[in-house]
């Protein structure tokens, strides 16, 4: 079982272009910022959008396909949906609202409030089945939510950013049954969500929706190894630039003329001809040493810059520093006050050559 | 609770003003009340002919509002969820019987709908008689109060999460059981708005259905045209009847305020 996706879709001012597949037994997050597309390709897979070219197959099945003439109706495909806000109908109960998707397909009351109410029982909250949505907590609406979306058994299973509508204290506990029911569920499961913490925790392979491309597919850990853009970076807490690596007359090392401003001397990759390239440099934060004045030392890189944010975790801080080019070093919460760092004070920041990882763009 | 001073105010004079305005309004009312021949509302409320009268605006008003709710509610639809060249004139179209002079409703329902009308002859074939007849009163009334459904529907449409309809499309309803198990069940506070305020103009309904409809006791007299002939010749009789409208529009504003256009709000945007 498998879902091919293959679509361009046009608005006035943007298009998304997005191409990937989802294998059964795997979880595919499609992780992006908001505007990246994300709700535009949940339209497509639910029938509500129509692409302006190319295809949607699910299991060999053409639910799109432009060249075609097919468009597959939103009532007719084999999808179960957890929708963003989570959609609840107000006007019916929860066991109406699991029933719904039954009941629209033409199953008997009885049996529909039967599957529905056996749903929410699977879910640990049959106890609200009479209850309306306005009525129930997050938590619970969550619940209802999944519940509606497997029942029937859907071929594909959607969830469209499941937690966004929760608090930070209540999604750990959602995420953990959202980890189990998709292991339980034997078809294609995508992940929609601008969480990375959600991507990563629950899916198998990230397909990183930007401006309405896919600039990056993966495993996460292949993501977190080697981000392939500033956002996907940023997700991943790594410092990206992308700019041109000229050689400087060493056999090992060369200048990185970063796209924004700046440069950064880096190591020459072996696996990179020496001649001016087009390269990613990634520098993790924990690599990139602060100080209050202008460092001495071995490290061949100095940037100079007002410090912009901190931001503690812990006992650790990301200090963004406003340098040409920028940079987030991580230091211990100690130095920070050691250092008197304060936001819009002056400070340094120091990398070597060899904590720079380069590689072609 | 203390007062602040509001940079908003308005100027004194201004509320003199305003004070003549509610007084410009009430004052008929109070007309109706100190003016109406008490002593004989034991023998012109009874009356066969004022029972009559309201019975039949009652049956004419409900009928109006329910033929107005199955034709504007579609209308409303086709005005917010289907994009055509034209709309803007189409709702105009629809939207007119609210600031036309309700006579012309009358006289062009004749000329539509009457004997000599452009339908009449086809309507005749088919054993319809529309002008002075009962179901005359409900058409001319039906026509007058529909801009109020549509507008009331529109508004309503127009402020519902039509995500809730894309959804339960994709959970598999079809459209016309998207409608009716979403769409309807989500505007029924405006479709009963809707229907009150049309109802409520229906029964007013005097100059399109005298126009269309006549104004025979028990077939197309409704209370309005009761309380227009009785005051002819009994004026203070008149009043009484008139009173029993009085009575039933505060009824209908109560109905409204407390229930339906109050602040009874659903869903998040």
């Amino acid at each position: 079982m498998t879902l091919e996706v293959d679509v361009t879709v046009r608005r006035e001012a943007f298009e998304l272009r997005a191409s990937f597949e989802a294998t059964a037994g795997e979880t595919v997050a499609l992780l992006g910022p908001n505007g990246a597309g994300k709700s535009t390709l949940v339209g497509v897979l639910t029938g509500i959008v129509a692409p302006d070219a190319g295809t949607v197959r699910l299991d060999g099945e053409m639910l799109d396909d432009v060249d075609g003439d097919r468009h597959v109706a939103p009532e007719a495909r084999p999808i179960g949906v957890m929708f963003q806000d989570l959609l609840l109908l107000p006007h019916l109960t929860a066991e109406e609202n699991v029933a719904f998707p039954l009941r629209a397909r033409g199953t008997s009351a009885g049996i529909a409030r039967t599957s529905a109410r056996r749903a929410l029982e699977a879910l640990s909250i049959g106890e609200r089945a009479a209850a309306k949505p306005g009525a129930l907590s997050g938590g619970q609406a969550q619940r209802v939510a999944l519940a509606r979306a497997l029942i029937g058994d859907p071929r594909l299973l959607l969830l469209d950013e499941p937690t966004s509508a929760l608090d930070v204290s209540a999604r750990g506990r959602i995420r953990e049954l959202l980890a189990s029911t998709l292991s339980q569920f034997d078809g294609v499961r995508v992940l929609v969500t601008h969480d990375p913490v959600e991507a990563m925790t629950l899916a198998d392979r990230l397909v990183v929706l930007e401006n309405g491309g896919v600039t990056q597919t993966g495993t996460p850990d292949e993501v977190r190894a080697a981000p392939r853009t500033t956002y996907a970076a940023d997700l991943v807490g790594v410092n990206l630039y992308r700019g041109n690596l000229e050689p400087i007359g060493e056999p090992d090392a060369g200048r990185l003329h970063v796209a924004g401003g700046g440069e950064l001397i880096a190591s020459w990759p072996d696996d990179i001809p020496v001649v001016s390239t087009e390269v990613i440099a990634l520098i993790r934060p924990a690599d990139v040493v602060v100080h209050a004045v202008r460092p001495e030392g071995s490290a061949r890189n100095v940037l100079h810059g007002t410090v912009a944010t901190i931001a503690a975790d812990g006992e650790r801080a990301r200090v963004r520093l406003s340098s040409t080019p920028p940079i987030v070093a991580e230091v211990t919460r100690d130095s920070i006050g050691r250092l008197r760092l304060t936001e819009g004070a002056a400070a340094w920041a120091s990398v070597k050559a060899v904590e720079i990882r380069v590689v072609s763009a | 609770m203390t007062h602040r001073a509001r940079s908003t105010g308005v100027p004194p004079g201004l509320v003199a003003i305003a004070v003549i305005g509610v007084a410009f309004v009430t004052l008929p009312i109070v007309g109706i009340v100190l003016r109406a021949d008490w002593s004989r509302a034991g023998d012109v409320l009874p009356s066969s002919s004022t029972v009559t009268a309201f019975r039949l605006s009652l049956t004419v008003a409900t009928a109006a509002a329910i033929v107005d709710l199955v034709l504007g509610v579609p209308v409303a639809l086709l005005l917010t969820r289907v994009p055509f060249r034209g709309k803007t004139a189409v709702r105009a179209l629809v939207v007119l019987p609210l600031v036309l002079p309700p006579v012309v409703g009358g006289v062009g329902l004749l000329a539509a709908l009457g004997r000599r009308g452009i339908l009449g002859g086809p309507l005749e074939a088919v054993g319809v008689t529309l002008p002075f007849t009962t179901t005359g009163a409900v058409v001319a009334t039906a026509f007058v109060s529909f801009p109020l459904v549509v507008l009331a529907t529109e508004a309503g449409l127009r402020s519902m999460d039509g995500r809730l309809e894309d959804a339960a499309r994709a959970m598999g309803g079809r459209r016309w059981y998207v409608l009716r198990r979403v769409t309807l069940p989500l505007l029924l506070p405006q479709l009963v708005a809707g229907g009150v305020l049309a109802w409520a103009r229906a029964l007013g309904e005097f100059g399109a259905t005298l126009m269309f409809a006549g104004n025979l006791a028990g077939r197309t007299q409704t209370l309005p045209l009761a309380v227009f002939e009785v005051t002819q010749t009994d004026p203070r009789g008149a009043l009484l009847v008139a009173l029993l409208l009085v009575v039933v529009s505060i009824a209908v504003l109560v109905a409204l305020r407390g229930r339906f256009l109050g602040s009874e709000r659903r869903g998040s945007p």
